[in-house]
């Protein structure tokens, strides 16, 4: 083990974890006075292609307050057949099965490399994950035709013992049955009530006893189980050819729209009957609601706003001076729905394409409570949809789809550390022990989490404190552990059970600062601090976050900066917290914390998936990357400054959420004169093309798909590109018409990195503070 | 009629005179014949003209026959007394044996023949008379002196001069005096015979005997001279009569059986249509003038328009309006009018004519907005016009301006319709269209139970496979190729099912609403679809139906949410529509509208009866209203097995202007036929939708109720959904004020409605009626038909407010107050003893039996209590020919070779002394008809017509007859299918084997007879009223 640096990416390369400190202090005064808390950034279903398959349960503690699992941090005594938990110690005997162990022959959970192992389960058959597709009807034909060819297109990804259902909504809400013959039937329901899951299992004469069939012509003789619910969801190698024609003849809403009116839209109902057709069919089978909305709620439970367009879809500042009428009633309803989701295992997904706001902001419950997917785009007829659309169903190197349903994480702590709380999509189980911390960061109070849909990316971000007082020394050689118990449903149906159980050294602060220190992980500490930030934004303290922010870095700094007091020249920072100030500079800058210039759907948006990104993506939307092209040399990343904006060059930035490439003011003047075009000037064509292929590198394996964006100096574009620069050059400090090297200046009043470093460091260095 | 005897003693002679048989001595006495000159005589020519002298006198009533009487005066012989009476009052003879029968047969037919004819019958009554009286005189008679006395009283006016006299004298000269001199003449001497007042009485029991309560009462109440007068009555003719009588009382035991009145000598209906066939059937009836009588409705006969409304439109209970509120209150006659606003005229006769009045729209009276008619006269040269009604005057707007000629006539009168025409009609402009935009065609909606019961019924099937080429007949206006009604469909049983058939689509769309609490309709477009153009997608769904619910076991219906859903969908659809609602049983779904089973047949008969025919709650009745605000009429074809509640969801087309089809016990195999011919005919018809009805009258009366499958929500509006060719509406009338004898009175009826092509137009029916102030001129304007159409609207719709036994009790004294002001004000001379009853009026007691004893009013446990409630709302829409035959059935026998012109057998009386063992009979109703067959029938015709050996042998489940090619059978079908041609709905036949057990049933419309649960015969009846008219007389 070389440096912490590769120890750092050991372990998340095999256990999908991210501590922000990677030596723990052993009390918890000096922990609170770390200024970044004990956290980490976990990614309980990480890829890992060598995982071996165990296909027996796991072996537990056998203290009913414990039930920890064992690992391979666990004593064992391979003579007596013993393990000791590491967790809360206590002696196991190792069951009958395992009396053939010894030093030489351990199982796979006491092998060292496995601290992350994936149990596979045996049990009856299981019913294959369900798809119920929600989709609005009330829009463009073009949308509307884009959507069902993308649904067509995405019957032959889905896994072929999948189980779909179709609802669709306009004015009304129709949920269709499937695989009637000569005619085609749905359940049509009001848009404007909402309905509770028993009435709605009434109406669709799902409360009939499963042996008398309704009216349902078709109805096959051997389903699986021969539930009413069978009409409305089938097998899709069943129904594939017929839902496909029904999508084929899905026709936009017929209620006329007249002039000065939004199309009245159901969406809180229709995804108020999707719930409670799940809830009473499926609960706690694999299943995803997949909402397509082209618009906002008009009517009924989950309003967005109202019919008329008169009025205009609330803002932040209507939403901040709490004068829209709708937001808050919204918001209950699709709570509401999002927790009954939540609690019988059912993901939420929304795919809102529209120009204008859909009510993202009002459902981001929906998806952050089911860790289910938001997709946000303008229209369903491009490539941002219909290819992020199909990465849905992508397939990993070992072709299983990437998503696993109703995962259940618990957290096992050793003695000395407990559980502040969890900030990432999921919901809290309410399971309280002695792990539970009193402080709550996060979603907090439990050590049990429910995420009803996971990917392979979902992170998690995990805060931990460290209660262990001051005075009551760590054992020698003593480690905080902590253990990681992933409980959830492959897509194949099968249950899982990922458990990853990491151990961190204790240092005693007054005596090791240094390895403490040495320990940092700026990246995860960054994005640890930043999801903190955030969701303190959205819950308590908005406003405030900045001023927050500010003081835990200028703390930080105080802390572990190298410097004399009220001399801020010679204030230093070990390497790996030399880019922490940077990223929280461009933190505060970013969407997700200014939401000037955003409408709460983007903010919503934004948000929702930095919560859920993993500590690369989630880095790259903090701090986007830019990469410099020209005939200089070979393509290189260069400072996110706007002294990179060069006319000669051209420059790849990826914000994430957008891919955009610029072409420096020569270059487009080359480019408008056609030089690309002739053979002479074929090394020009490369370069306009290097960028491009990269972008497509990126597009490629970025779910969801950025948008992708081509300009130029001066392209109304360029300002996804301006406004996430550093200003260094301003119109305040630059001459008009440009620097001599043709970078462009920003117009913005925002101070530059020089300058918020250089307030930090005089703020640090302070006596006064 | 009867006269005869009765010599009150009281009256002395001079009363005595007015009765007598006569219209005649009547008439004189009458002042309005005298008075008036020049009215009564033109009324008396016209009648002549018409040929029946008598009936001139029909106002009076009685008839001619009186002379009978004298004759039986003159015989007091004759003992078959039977004969005499008939006339047309009401006789209570005794009959004697059967064997006497024959005779008074012959007699009695020949009354009525000749009671028309007025100077003529005479000869012939007597001559029947006389037949009578070959029976050895009134030997029994004799015991009471009296009587026999009375008897010759009369015969001597009759038999010397009276009859002749009267007869023809009444016509050319108000022979009045002489007849009723005659008359008088005989009081005097019955006076005497009067005394011995308890042999009348007696007698009468004797007669009655069967039905003791008749019997009963009349010693009590009636001076005996009274009775001893009806029995006399009797008598005159059959001078025999009276005189069995006593013989009866003295050897009460032997006699009394064998007596009773002879039910052929008493008015019979049979008779009165053939006679008016006869007299008025090839007249060509001109609507000109003020106040004619047309024809009865069983005759066939012509109309011109010639400025009033055809009577096919509009027939009124009298056409000669009583001048003053009291005269109007003391005869009880109502003023009321029958109106059949879009009644589809026979072939011939040419449909209102359209008026396009351009963009300034039809032209009104300013002050009482009238629409312009005939009636209105123009003056100063045209460029005013006079309101007929209120007497306003407005000025002619300048584009309708027009000359006038030296009559004061419009020059371009014979050009405009509404100048020259009693029914015409205008294209209506915007000011006339809801919301002020013309309206979108109209919309048909098929609501279709698909239920457990309905599947298993086959109706399902079998409509679905038929509804496709009924739809060819959607009803189109006449230059159009195709309808342009939409159509629409739902299924439904515990919730509802619409379906998309947009005409893109290559399979419908089939969209389940199970929110029936708060129902809504799940699509605009796609649901109502023109018929053209989603051909493929309807065809596909009716195949689809039975297929997709072949394996419903849902049993659980709802109701009223599938109604509130057409009425939201034609709300949305901004049209008017009608929704066909094919229904099992009762709705018990968890629904708004749910209904439980209210049927306690314990309540029949009691005070609480009505409320078995009263709705369950208002529930239906606001969702009726719902209809008729959107324009949505109901039609519901019911097929229950069980208690449906009626009473509740019948209001649902009675308010909407809807119909109710009903088949008990549905049996595709039987019944299918009857039903789809039904729905064929319930979809073709002639109909129109978002009607207001208004009745403007002129000043003196005002039209107060309306009644008949409506809505109002004011007192002058009548809201009607949709009305079609079959249904009518009553309104009466009421006095404002007194009326102007010369100026007439005028009533104006406005139909504003929206054709099926979505035109807007309004069509109007002028008529114009006459004012008496004499009440002979009243009671000979009278039309019993439309009389009783009314009595029938009136009673069912009081049905659920009021006990039973009351309205009956009202309808009695109703009829006996009319019946008595006629003796009192018109033939107040004869004797109070006879029973005389004007000639127009004559079959009212006959009819009123038949209305009392029907089961829509009797307290019947023979029938369900929806069956009743089915009845009374059929008889809500009823017009007046369906009345008269609902109420008094035909009853044909079929083996016979006389025919009237339509090779239909002539009808004969409906009572069981008809039947013949040897004669098979077809009896209908226009609800049901009845196949009866004697037992010693030819089996060779039972073989042709049933292919069966003997008559046990015959199927009698058979829904339809069997097909065999030979001319009994044709010619069976051939009668049954003419009958039917004329009905509204397809009757149900059924086979009845005389001796067999469904016979009873099928006696219970033999309505002359004594019907079950006491119900009166005829005879019974008529004695009845007899004493009632007597004790308000007295």
């Amino acid at each position: 083990m070389a440096t912490y640096q590769e120890y750092i990416l050991q372990n998340e390369e095999r256990d999908g974890i991210r501590f922000s400190w990677n030596v723990w202090p052993s009390s918890r005064l000096e922990a609170t006075r770390m200024v970044v808390p004990l956290s980490c950034l976990f990614t309980p279903l990480k890829e890992r292609v060598d995982l071996p398959p165990i296909q027996y349960e796991p072996i537990t503690c056998t203290r009913p307050t414990c039930r920890a699992i064992l690992n391979p941090l666990c004593q064992v005594d391979y003579r007596s057949k013993i393990w000791n938990c590491n967790f809360c110690y206590q002696r196991n005997p190792f069951p009958a099965s395992y009396a053939a162990i010894s030093e030489t022959h351990q199982p796979a959970e006491l092998i060292p490399q496995f601290t992350t192992l994936e149990y596979q389960m045996h049990g009856p058959a299981p019913v294959g994950p369900v798809f119920l597709f929600v989709l609005d009807t009330c829009m463009e034909e073009e949308d509307l035709q884009a959507m069902k060819e993308s649904l067509q297109m995405s019957l032959s990804l889905l896994p072929n013992n999948a189980l779909i259902g179709l609802i669709t909504y306009g004015r009304m809400v129709q949920v269709h049955e499937l695989g009637t013959e000569g005619i085609t039937k749905s359940y049509v329901f009001r848009g404007t009530k909402d309905l509770a899951a028993k009435q709605i299992q009434e109406m669709l004469g799902l409360n009939k006893l499963p042996n008398t069939p309704q009216n349902q012509p078709g109805q096959p003789q051997a389903a699986p189980q021969n539930l009413p619910a069978n009409r409305f969801l089938q097998p899709l190698h069943k129904c594939d050819m017929f839902v496909t024609d029904l999508l084929g003849e899905l026709q936009r809403d017929p209620w006329p729209v007249s002039q000065g009116k939004r199309a009245v839209r159901s969406v809180g109902a229709a995804l108020s009957i999707a719930v409670g057709l799940l809830e009473c069919t499926f609960p706690n089978v694999a299943s995803r609601v997949m909402l397509f909305m082209g618009g906002p709620c008009t009517q009924g439970p989950g309003m967005i706003i109202d019919e008329s367009l008169e009025h205009t879809i609330r803002s932040w500042y209507d939403i901040e001076k709490d004068n829209n009428k709708y937001t808050k009633k919204a918001v209950k309803h699709y709570e509401a729905l999002a927790t009954r989701a939540a609690n019988t295992g059912h993901v939420i997904d929304i795919f809102a394409c529209a120009l204008d706001q859909t009510g993202l902001h009002e459902m981001r419950c929906c998806t952050t409570m089911t860790g289910g997917l938001m997709v946000m785009g303008d229209s369903f007829n491009t490539s941002l949809f219909k290819q992020t659309f199909q990465k849905v169903f992508s397939k990993d190197s070992k072709g299983e789809f990437n998503m696993a349903f109703n995962a259940v994480m618990e957290i096992k702590t050793s003695r000395e550390v407990k559980v502040n709380g969890i900030i990432g999509p999921c919901v809290s189980m309410n399971a309280k022990n002695a792990s539970v911390s009193e402080n709550e960061i996060g979603i907090g109070g439990t050590t049990q989490w429910k995420a009803s849909g996971v990917d392979p990316s979902t992170a998690f971000a995990v805060y931990l404190e460290v209660v262990n007082q001051h005075n009551a020394p760590i054992p020698q050689g003593g480690r905080g552990t902590v253990q990681f118990i992933t409980r959830y449903i492959h897509s194949s149906g099968q249950r899982r059970i990922r458990v990853t159980t990491v151990a961190r050294n204790w240092a005693d602060p007054s005596t090791g600062l240094a390895h403490i220190t040495a320990g940092f992980d700026q990246e995860a500490a960054a994005v640890l601090m930043a999801r903190l930030a955030i969701y303190r934004s959205q819950n308590d303290d908005g406003p405030d976050i900045l001023r927050w922010l500010d003081r835990m870095l200028i703390r930080l700094c105080q802390k572990f900066g190298d410097f004399q007091k009220d001399a801020s020249e010679t204030f230093r920072f070990m390497e790996n917290f030399s880019l922490y100030p940077q990223f929280m500079f461009h933190l505060r800058r970013s969407s997700f914390l200014q939401v000037f210039g955003h409408s709460p759907d983007e903010t919503a948006y934004y948000r929702y998936q930095f919560d859920k990104q993993d500590l690369t993506n989630s880095l790259i939307m903090i701090q986007p990357v830019l990469y410099s092209y020209s005939f200089n040399g070979p393509p290189e990343p260069v400072l996110l400054d706007s002294a990179s904006i060069q006319a000669d060059k051209i420059l790849l930035l990826d914000s994430f959420f957008q891919v955009l490439i610029y072409h420096g003011e020569t270059i487009d003047q080359w480019k408008k004169a056609g030089y690309h075009d002739k053979p002479e000037y074929e090394n020009f064509r490369q370069l306009l093309q290097a960028p491009v292929d990269d972008a497509q590198d990126i597009l490629a394996t970025r779910f969801p798909i950025p948008r992708y964006i081509e300009t130029q100096h001066g392209g109304s574009q360029a300002r996804f590109l301006l406004h996430k620069v550093n200003p260094s050059q301003t119109h305040n400090n630059t001459m008009w018409g440009g620097q001599p090297d043709g970078s462009a200046p920003v117009l913005t009043d925002d101070v530059s990195l020089q300058v918020f470093m250089d307030h930090l460091k005089k703020l640090a260095v302070s006596s006064s503070t | 009629m009867m006269q005869p005897t009765g010599y009150p003693p009281n009256q002395g002679p001079p009363a005595g005179q007015g009765s007598g048989y006569g219209g005649y001595p009547n008439m004189p006495q009458s002042t309005g014949y005298n008075q008036p000159p020049g009215v009564p005589s033109a009324s008396a020519s016209m009648y002549n003209g018409s040929g029946n002298v008598t009936y001139a006198q029909p106002g009076v009533l009685q008839t001619t026959k009186q002379m009978p009487p004298a004759t039986s005066g003159t015989m007091p012989t004759q003992q078959p007394p039977p004969s005499a009476m008939n006339g047309y009052h009401y006789q209570p003879q005794y009959q004697p044996p059967m064997g006497q029968y024959p005779p008074s047969h012959t007699g009695y037919g020949q009354h009525v023949s000749t009671a028309p004819l007025g100077g003529h019958p005479p000869p012939s009554h007597y001559s029947a008379a006389p037949a009578a009286p070959t029976q050895p005189p009134q030997q029994g008679y004799g015991a009471p002196p009296p009587v026999s006395a009375g008897g010759g009283g009369y015969r001597p006016n009759y038999s010397a001069p009276p009859p002749p006299t009267s007869g023809q004298a009444g016509h050319p000269v108000p022979g009045g005096p002489p007849g009723t001199a005659g008359y008088n003449q005989s009081p005097g001497p019955q006076q005497p015979s009067m005394q011995p007042p308890v042999q009348g009485m007696q007698n009468m029991q004797i007669n009655n005997n069967a039905s003791a309560s008749y019997a009963a009462p009349p010693p009590s109440g009636l001076p005996a001279s009274s009775m001893s007068g009806i029995t006399p009555g009797y008598p005159p003719k059959p001078g025999a009569g009276p005189g069995m009588q006593p013989s009866p009382y003295p050897n009460p035991n032997a006699a009394a059986p064998t007596k009773r009145l002879d039910p052929d000598a008493m008015p019979s209906p049979i008779q009165v249509i053939e006679d008016d066939r006869m007299n008025r059937g090839t007249e060509i009836f001109k609507t000109q003038g003020r106040g004619l009588v047309p024809p009865l409705v069983t005759t066939k006969f012509v109309v011109e328009d010639q400025g009033s409304a055809s009577p096919r439109f509009i027939r009124c209970t009298t056409y000669n309006l009583p001048a003053t509120s009291d005269m109007a209150k003391t005869c009880m006659v109502p003023m009321s009018l029958s109106i059949k606003p879009m009644a589809r005229l026979p072939q011939g006769e040419a449909p209102p004519l359209i008026v396009d009045p351009g963009a300034e729209g039809p032209i009104r009276c300013k002050r009482c907005k009238a629409y312009m008619c005939p009636q209105f006269s123009f003056t100063d040269g045209g460029r005013r016009f006079q309101c007929v009604l209120c007497n306003a005057i407005t000025e002619t707007p300048h584009n309708y301006f027009d000359h006038l000629d030296h009559m004061n006539q419009r020059v371009d009168k014979f050009n405009r319709p509404e100048l020259c025409r009693g029914s015409y009609e205008f294209v209506a402009t915007k000011d006339y269209c809801r919301n002020d935009k013309f309206p979108n065609p109209p919309a048909f909606i098929f609501a279709i139970d698909v239920s457990y019961n309905a599947i298993k019924s086959g109706f399902v099937e079998l409509l679905c496979r038929q509804l496709s080429s009924l739809l060819d007949h959607l009803p189109r206006e006449g230059n159009q190729e195709h309808s342009s009604v939409k159509v629409g469909f739902i299924t439904y049983n515990s919730i509802l099912h619409f379906y998309n058939l947009n005409s893109s689509l290559a399979q419908p769309q089939m969209m389940v609403v199970s929110d029936v609490n708060d129902v809504f309709v799940p699509l605009q477009d796609g649901f109502l679809v023109d018929l053209q153009q989603s051909r493929h997608v309807i065809e596909s769904l009716l195949t689809q139906i039975p297929e997709m619910f072949k394996d419903t076991r849902e049993t659980e219906l709802v109701f009223a949410p599938l109604v509130q859903a057409a009425v939201q969908a034609v709300k949305s659809a901004e049209c008017a529509g009608k929704l066909f609602m094919f229904h099992t049983s009762l709705p018990i779904g968890e629904a708004p509208g749910k209904l439980k089973n209210r049927d306690d047949r314990k309540l029949i008969g009691t005070d609480k009866e009505k409320t078995l025919f009263a709705p369950s709650s208002n529930f239906y009745e606001k969702l009726a209203k719902d209809c008729v605000t959107q324009a949505l009429s109901v039609d519901l074809f019911l097929f229950p097995n069980q208690y449906i509640d009626i009473a509740s969801i019948g209001q649902i087309s009675q308010l909407t202007g809807g119909q109710i089809y009903k088949y008990n016990f549905f049996r595709a195999d039987i019944d299918g036929d009857r039903f789809i011919k039904d729905l064929a005919h319930d979809i073709q018809r002639d109909i129109v939708f978002d009607a207001v009805l208004r009745a403007r009258t002129s000043t003196g009366v005002r039209p107060v109720e309306f009644i008949g499958a409506l809505h109002m929500t004011n007192t002058t509006d009548v809201e009607l959904a949709a009305i079609d060719c079959d249904k009518s509406i009553h309104v009466q009338l009421k006095h404002d004020d007194k009326i102007q004898e010369e100026y007439g009175a005028f009533v104006q009826v406005a139909l504003l409605y929206t054709s099926v092509s979505g035109q807007r137009r309004l069509r109007l029916h002028n008529i114009n009626l006459s004012v008496c102030t004499q009440y002979a001129d009243l009671y000979r304007s009278c039309e019993t038909d439309v009389f009783m159409n009314y009595l029938a609207k009136k009673s069912v719709n009081l049905g659920c407010q009021i006990a039973t036994a009351k309205i009956r009790e009202d309808l009695l004294s109703q009829a006996s107050v009319i019946l008595a002001m006629y003796r009192k004000h018109v033939a107040s001379p004869s004797s109070p003893g006879q029973l005389i009853l004007p000639e127009c009026m004559k079959l009212l007691p006959v009819y009123l039996n038949c209305l009392l004893k029907n089961d829509a009013i009797h307290s019947s446990h023979d029938i369900s209590t929806d069956d009743r409630a089915y009845l009374r709302q059929l008889i809500l829409s009823m017009d007046v020919d369906e009345t008269q035959l609902f109420f008094y059935p035909k009853l044909l026998p079929l083996l016979q070779s006389t025919t009237n012109d339509d090779g239909i057998p002539l009808a004969v009386r409906c009572s069981e002394d008809k039947l013949q063992d040897n004669q098979v009979f077809i009896l209908e109703n226009g609800v049901s008809m009845f196949l009866w067959i004697g037992q010693a029938v030819d089996p060779t015709w039972i073989q042709n017509v049933f292919g069966a050996q003997s008559a046990a042998q015959i199927d009698i489940d058979l829904g339809s007859l069997l097909v065999f090619d030979n001319d009994d059978s044709r010619n069976l079908r051939e009668v049954v299918s003419k009958l039917q041609a004329g009905r509204t709905r397809q009757m149900k036949l059924t086979i009845v084997r005389q001796r067999d057990k469904l016979e009873p049933w099928f006696r219970h419309f033999l309505v002359e007879d004594r019907g079950a649960g006491g119900a009166a015969s005829y005879v019974d009846f008529l004695c009845h009223m007899h004493k009632e008219i007597r004790t308000l007389l007295s």
